[in-house]
């Protein structure tokens, strides 16, 4: 714990710019009270504001280079306005709109395969009455969570070679062996497949903690009603969970097209390309490999600005019909 | 905001022994030792994978046992003294920047865990944002690059010091704190740095564990700021030097057989890789598993 007190900042001034300045002129003096009473506390969030400001919001601002033409070394916000250029270069750019599709396509198989599987799979392991099996299933299929996205992808490289497992078994079958790492057609359902492995075990964790605040009472009144078990897990189970799906399913939502770009860039090459390459891959070799940064930012932009728009209308929608949204 | 607090699983619920739920229950167990299996097997065959020699892997007969046992590619990878600089790297950026998150994070959940704070929402509001909405890979690569922070750690630790998730998980658990303590505390004379060192922290340490671990295995499995900003190869963490030993191998635009026999030879290399990589996690991993759940629990705001 001896970390923590290097933190404490020793600036004594209270700091109004960290907070939002007083909207109304009445409000100002009690602003002053609580500044002069609680200036210890502001005083903590001065390292952590200044994080955010320089590392979370500084960058939203520099996405103005989207609309300047940027010189690497030079300036960050760019040196002359190009106006909309950028944006019009790639809305005219066959490659985008490649990648655009593609990025559609990997983001739809993602919420159909991966949102479902964990809520299954937690319904499957909420049945489980021996109590030391659930524990053991549960260890098991959390730990791929834990690996690097680089180990993972290592794992799927060795796992699908021409000597690895996979194609063990299909020449035990009789088949020929599939470069899969080499073939189009392949890598959305090794991206997809592999998500799996690494993600569903987790993913159950919230379903489950859900699954123990829903009332016994509710079942034993559905049991009383004549209600079948299939039935109590479809009246009582689901809409037990259900506020915890919505959420999860908004924040899936939100993250649509920023599909695995790490996982993405570590497992796929030039011959997998026409599958493979989605926008921040695409935006990545544009921008950081080939120097076309201002490019790269309009495209980022878009993709960001695409990004909010879904969240927020994702959770208007949720907000509608279930009455239920992160805010 | 209501923290999803689990209930001690009460277990005997809807006890019901028709003949189509004891079915129901064979198939389900089924089903899960399947999903154990699945899980499993990939791994055990990379470790199966490292300890045999290259002929049995090149021709494909190596899948859950070693064969043709032998620890070559051990001392090969373990010789290679990059790999051992690389190693050191990844524990020197991990404890840096775990350190350095750690106070920045407990600091903003503290103060955004005191309700009566005037401005607390903005505050909150200046984190949540950042969630939904942020710059993007390319103006970060400027940011960082314009500050000069290449080629240094700090471009490692400082652009990902603040989580926001595990900013909500500690913020919760403030919250959770009784209040009366930190008052009577007040009332005693100390300051608000003084109640949170002597009063708030030791009574977190569970969660503050919690969190040390979460911060820590994410840094230590980050390669792609290290990847993105570090061009010298002393400098790379060893995530960044298992993706040079993957890229090699996957990077096939040229599939001739020359190069698959080397993409044979490299398979041993990294799987070993891989191995030593995950060893330090899969050693400590069923110890914090449980911390790590907690962790998520905790953090599972809703509303």
């Amino acid at each position: 714990m001896t970390t923590v007190k290097e933190s404490v900042p020793a600036s004594r001034k209270a700091l109004s710019d960290s907070v939002e300045p007083p909207s109304r002129r009445g409000r100002r003096r009690s602003w002053r009270m609580s500044l002069r009473r609680d200036w210890q506390l502001y005083s903590l969030a001065i390292l952590p504001l200044l994080f955010f400001a320089i590392f979370r919001y500084l960058p939203m601002l520099g996405n103005v280079i989207a609309f300047r033409r940027y010189q690497p070394g030079g300036d960050i916000f760019g040196e002359t306005w190009v106006g909309l250029r950028y944006f019009r270069l790639f809305w005219a750019d066959s490659t985008f709109w490649h990648v655009f599709t593609n990025t559609l396509i990997l983001g739809t198989l993602t919420l159909l395969f991966l949102f479902p599987m964990p809520i299954v799979l937690a319904l499957l392991l909420n049945e489980v009455r021996n109590r030391l099996f659930k524990r053991f299933v549960q260890t098991v299929s959390y730990l791929p969570h834990f690996l690097s996205i680089v180990v993972v992808v290592g794992i799927i490289v060795q796992t699908v070679s021409m000597d690895g497992v996979v194609n063990q078994a299909l020449k035990a079958i009789g088949q020929d062996p599939i470069p899969f790492i080499q073939q189009p057609g392949w890598f959305r359902t090794l991206y997809i497949s592999s998500e799996m492995w690494q993600t569903v075990g987790w993913g159950t964790i919230l379903y489950l903690a859900a699954l123990t605040t829903i009332d016994d009472d509710l079942y034993e009144a559905a049991r009383i009603d004549g209600a079948s078990r299939w039935r109590q897990t479809w009246h009582v189970t689901l809409p037990g969970i259900r506020p915890t799906m919505m959420t999860l399913l908004i924040l899936n939502i939100g993250t649509f097209l920023a599909v695995g770009f790490e996982k993405i860039l570590l497992l796929y090459n030039p011959l997998t390309y026409p599958t493979a390459d989605v926008i921040s891959t695409y935006l990545y070799r544009v921008g950081v490999v080939s120097g076309s940064f201002s490019y790269a930012a309009a495209i980022g932009l878009f993709e960001s600005v695409i990004g909010l728009i879904l969240v927020l209308s994702a959770n208007a929608i949720s907000r509608r019909t279930v009455g239920a949204g992160l805010w | 905001m209501t923290v999803v607090a689990p209930r001690k699983s009460r277990r005997p619920r809807r006890p019901q022994s028709t003949r189509g739920y004891r079915v129901f229950q064979s198939v389900n167990t089924i089903v899960l030792i399947g999903v154990v299996v699945l899980t499993v097997f990939p791994l055990v065959n990379i470790v199966a994978r490292s300890f045999s020699g290259e002929i049995f892997i090149r021709s494909g007969q190596v899948n859950l046992i070693p064969k043709g046992f032998n620890l070559t590619t051990y001392h090969r990878v373990m010789s290679d003294s990059m790999f051992w600089t690389n190693y050191r790297n990844t524990v020197i950026y991990t404890l840096v920047a775990t350190a350095i998150s750690m106070v920045l994070t407990t600091c903003y959940a503290y103060v955004l865990s005191k309700r009566h704070l005037r401005g607390r929402t903005a505050l909150a509001g200046i984190a949540l944002f950042t969630l939904f909405f942020n710059g993007g890979l390319i103006p970060n690569y400027v940011l960082v690059s314009g500050l000069g922070l290449r080629n240094s750690i700090w471009a490692i630790v400082l652009p990902n010091a603040i989580n926001v998730f595990n900013l909500l998980v500690m913020k919760s658990f403030f919250e959770s704190l009784p209040e009366e303590l930190e008052e009577a505390a007040a009332v005693d004379g100390l300051n608000t740095y003084q109640i949170l060192l002597r009063i708030v922290l030791p009574l977190s340490k569970a969660v503050i564990a919690t969190m040390l671990l979460f911060y820590a295995v994410s840094f230590w499995n980050s390669w792609f700021s290290a990847f993105l900003y570090l061009d010298r190869s002393e400098l790379f963490p060893v995530t960044v030097y298992l993706r040079n030993l993957i890229a090699g191998a996957t990077g096939g635009s040229d599939v001739t057989t020359a190069s698959e026999t080397a993409l044979q030879i490299a398979a041993n290399i990294q799987a070993v890789t891989i191995v030593l990589t995950v060893l330090p996690i899969m050693l400590v991993y069923p110890f914090i598993q449980r911390y790590f759940v907690s962790g998520v629990m905790l953090g599972a705001v809703k509303g």
